[in-house]
């Protein structure tokens, strides 16, 4: 509840309150119950639905080792190279030489405005790279980019103080932003930099609409290989999978934000509402 | 370079598509986002954990597997509908979470004293917000949301993965047409989308500095 559109409720209004719960509550129930029993009309929770995943682990297999495995491989490698080359392109897009600076901002800007797989489809048939190859630079051209402006946001956002005192030490420019400002600004920045993996993760679901065997298109493998009438099972699976490991990594995130990352001066930086940009 | 300026009207066909994907999904995901969101600071217990599960769902479902859902699945379970509306479905449910999102933390924006003080003076509950939360609210949410709908715009493109011919379907059907000039017709597709992204990311970066100085 907002605490600026209301004043605190007394026992009337917490009354009302209570009711309006409780009959929004039951107009609920009544939806899901309605929606079960028109699942349950078609079968969609007879055992014989379900048993590729109750009878055997082989499905379990090739959805969690060979699906998510893949995943997991795509998304870490990206991971890897976005947040090394992010950082790079951070230092380029602040350095004080135009040759560095505005090569590195048309970089950002261009990538960043680009939708993900536009630049699969980029690597995979301009370059005719492998599809693995293919979707992981995809994903690192998107990410490097993002990543950089979420550093340099960062950057930004420490006290003056720092990059003064950094520089009345005489440390030169350069090594001032290598030493003092990005370690701070990585640790300020650790929550929007995770809750971007989690994008980045959900991308590699891309892979899917390009032909790479990742946990999605793992799940339609099964489903050509077990008949349509498994799909219902399947999809809810797969889902629970991606949920559940991307929320997990969202609450990562959060968790960042209200305890780590203490060392910066200035303390950790508020989340940006959501990282709405990369959506 | 030809082949780009031959396939003129085909681009023109994709970037329509495209548009029309993304304007009426923006406005949907707009209403149901809003709705959504006023759910998220509503003082009804049942209303915030809707709102709160909604968006935790969608926020942590990957937009393909949405796509994949309304797809492939719902007609297994009489839910039949046209490809172009079902990537309308999938965009606007999945949008809507991100909305949600910016307008909580828009209301949430406005210091708890001015509600208040709105209150002391006497103003009504819909004065108080018409007139004291609501404009301000507004002005936190507006560079979010264009934000948002820029990440739309490019998120539309998955619906080239799910059978709707818009800008990507027409960069890959082309491109397997002209194999010798790939990165051109690419790079045609890339300037359409960089058409609407970079002025829309120039116009939120813009607005959300008035809006720093403003506060």
């Amino acid at each position: 509840m907002s605490a600026v559109l209301f004043d605190t409720p007394g026992p009337h209004t917490r009354r009302r309150t209570a009711i309006w719960s409780l009959v929004a509550g039951v107009v609920l129930a009544i939806v899901v119950v309605l929606a079960a029993v028109r699942l349950a009309q078609r079968g969609i929770f007879d055992a014989d639905r379900w048993d590729i995943f109750t009878e055997s682990t082989e499905s379990w297999e090739a959805l969690l080792r060979r699906g998510l495995g893949a995943t997991l491989r795509a998304a870490g490698v990206a991971a890897v190279i976005s947040l090394t080359a992010g950082a790079l392109l951070a230092v380029a897009r602040m350095s004080s030489s135009a040759w560095m600076r505005v090569p590195a901002t048309i970089g950002i800007e261009l990538f960043r405005g680009l939708p993900v797989l536009l630049l699969i489809l980029f690597t995979a048939l301009g370059f005719g790279s492998s599809i693995f190859i293919a979707v992981v630079i995809g994903l690192s051209l998107y990410n490097t980019a993002v990543i950089a402006e979420i550093l340099r946001a960062g950057i930004q956002s420490l006290p003056g103080g720092q990059r003064e005192a950094a520089l009345a030490i005489g440390l030169s420019p350069g090594q001032t932003l290598r030493m003092i400002l990005l370690p701070q600004a990585v640790r300020r920045m650790l929550p929007s930099l995770v809750s971007q993996l989690v994008v980045l993760l959900k991308d590699t679901s891309l892979g899917f609409v390009v032909g790479y065997a990742e946990l999605l298109r793992t799940s339609r493998e099964l489903r050509d290989f077990f008949g349509s009438r498994y799909i219902f099972s399947i999809f809810v699976v797969t889902a629970a999978i991606y949920i559940g490991v991307n929320f997990a990594l969202s609450r990562f995130a959060t968790y960042l934000e209200k305890h780590g990352t203490t060392r910066a001066a200035g303390g950790p930086a508020k989340q940006v509402p959501m990282d709405s940009r990369n959506a | 370079m030809d082949a780009v300026i031959d396939n003129l009207p085909l681009y023109w066909e994709g970037f329509w598509a495209t548009l029309r994907l993304t304007l009426v999904s923006a406005a949907f995901a707009l209403l149901l986002g809003t709705v959504l969101g006023a759910f998220r600071v509503s003082p009804v217990p049942t209303l915030r954990a809707l709102g709160t599960v909604y968006v935790e769902l969608l926020r942590n479902t990957p937009l393909t597997l949405v796509f994949f859902f309304f797809v492939f699945v719902a007609p297994q379970i009489d839910i039949k509908l046209p490809f172009f509306v079902s990537a309308l479905v999938a965009l606007s449910l999945y949008t809507a979470a991100f909305v949600c999102e910016a307008v909580r933390s828009g209301v949430n924006s406005v210091g708890v004293g001015q509600a208040e003080a709105a209150r002391a003076i006497g103003l009504t509950f819909p004065q108080t917000m018409g007139q004291i939360v609501l404009p301000q609210a507004f002005r936190t949410v507006v560079p979010p949301l264009i934000n948002i709908f820029i990440a739309l715009t490019k998120n539309s493109s998955i619906a080239a993965g799910f059978f709707v011919t818009e800008l990507v379907a027409v960069g890959i059907r082309l491109a397997n047409r002209n194999a010798a000039d790939v990165l051109m017709v690419l790079g045609g597709v890339a300037v359409f989308y960089l058409a609407i992204t970079i002025p829309a990311g120039i116009l939120a970066g813009a607005l959300e500095r008035r809006v720093a100085f403003a506060r």
